[in-house]
């Protein structure tokens, strides 16, 4: 038995219109992601296309940095933690 | 409360979003997947009264109106689950606790629909009810919440057409269709006085603190009663509570529900409760094979 998997699915509302973020399913494969994203999304005709990805192939950019704002003269202007544990991961020197 | 949980309090007291990824206090993940869990519970419990009716119903228009409607609010349920998963609660740890009794459903879905009055008084009122709560949660602070409600709400506002439609038949008909409606109006009343919850001052509500409902539960109410009385009336039907009327500053007195009462029905005894989670578990097992074999057929 394996889990299922989430899809986010995008729509198109009509002819022109961006594809915009919808919603998502959870589906055990791609033939059933279809069917599922159809019943879900498309069924009273609100959509004239749907894109179905894999929650994993989604490519997320999040921080959008300003360089002007001067930060790099404070102290908060400077995230150590995060970066540090990357290093140790690739240095191979986590403790524990 | 420690430095991060106030910040993120103040985020989102001030109108500021939550999604999925981003850090949330354990209490707003605990009060927040609660409560989206028990409005998928009563979404896909919702359906039962109505399934009821399907073979039933008086023409093949209403049937396939019926039908469609009842399909919408399956479709809701799993939309719901799915927020439900991404907050960390999987669709089958909350089918499991709800027909072990262990999570919640809405209070108007544990009783019995016992005409075809009762139909057209759910359809019209009972989503009349809820589309004033679901309105509100247009505003929750969790972003993929009140996404999906945007979308909840497109295709509840057939519904309530639909239930009109069939209490303005009804009550142009004979005496005994228009005694049909007046009967279950009679019956629902209560459940529907009950339905925006006891009346807690919005300060004093968790979920109005951590914004996750937008709306205090008796000005819910008050708008529902502000809405609809007047609807109920001018078709000629009495609404059952004689201390029902509305004052100078347009607020609406009413006979005050009995709320243990409605705590003892939406823990599992209203009148239909155990009928309802028994056909629940039913379907559960009978479907049960169908999951099996699709999960294996995939793997």
């Amino acid at each position: 038995m394996t889990a299922t998997r989430v899809w986010e699915v995008f729509r198109r509302e009509r002819a022109g219109a961006p594809m915009q973020h919808a919603g998502s399913i959870a589906a055990p494969d791609e033939r059933f992601a279809e069917i599922y994203a159809r019943e879900q999304y498309g069924r009273r005709g609100e959509s004239e296309a749907l894109w179905l990805v894999p929650r994993g192939a989604v490519a997320e950019i999040d921080d959008f940095v300003d360089e002007f704002d001067l930060k790099y003269r404070r102290v908060d202007g400077y995230s150590i933690k995060e970066r540090l544990r990357e290093a140790r991961e690739r240095a191979g020197t986590v403790e524990g | 409360m420690d430095g991060r949980t106030a910040e993120f309090l103040e985020h989102v007291r001030s109108g500021g979003l939550v999604e999925t990824g981003d850090w949330m206090p354990d209490e707003y993940r605990a009060r927040l997947t609660k409560f989206v869990e028990m409005h998928a519970n009563s979404e896909l419990m919702g359906v039962l009264p109505e399934r009821d009716w399907i073979l039933r119903a008086p023409t093949l228009q209403r049937k396939l109106a019926l039908t469609a409607k009842i399909q919408d609010e399956v479709g809701h349920a799993q939309l719901l689950y799915r927020v439900v998963e991404d907050l960390g609660k999987p669709r089958d740890a909350c089918l499991d606790d709800l027909i072990a009794g262990k999570s919640k459903f809405h209070n108007v879905f544990h009783y019995p629909t016992c005409t075809w009055g009762d139909v057209g008084v759910i359809a019209w009122l009972v989503d009349a009810a809820a589309i004033i709560s679901q309105k509100a949660l247009l505003k929750c602070s969790y972003a993929p919440y009140a996404r999906i409600m945007r979308k909840i709400c497109w295709e509840e506002s057939f519904h309530i057409l639909h239930g009109r439609d069939v209490v303005l038949t009804l009550v142009t008909g004979t005496n005994e269709q228009r005694e049909l409606v007046q009967e279950a109006l009679d019956r629902w009343w209560e459940p529907l006085m009950m339905f925006h919850g006891n009346p807690i001052p919005a300060d004093d509500d968790p979920m109005v603190h951590w914004r996750i409902k937008s709306q205090a539960n008796e000005e819910a109410r008050q708008q529902f009663l502000e809405g609809y009385v007047p609807q109920v009336r001018e078709l000629g039907l009495t609404v059952p509570d004689s201390k029902l009327r509305r004052g100078d500053d347009g607020t609406w007195t009413y006979t005050e529900p009995d709320w243990d009462r409605l705590m003892a029905v939406v823990s599992g005894h209203g009148p239909a409760s155990a009928e309802r989670l028994a056909f629940r578990r039913l379907s559960r097992e009978e479907v049960d094979w169908v999951a099996r074999t699709v999960l294996a057929e995939a793997a």
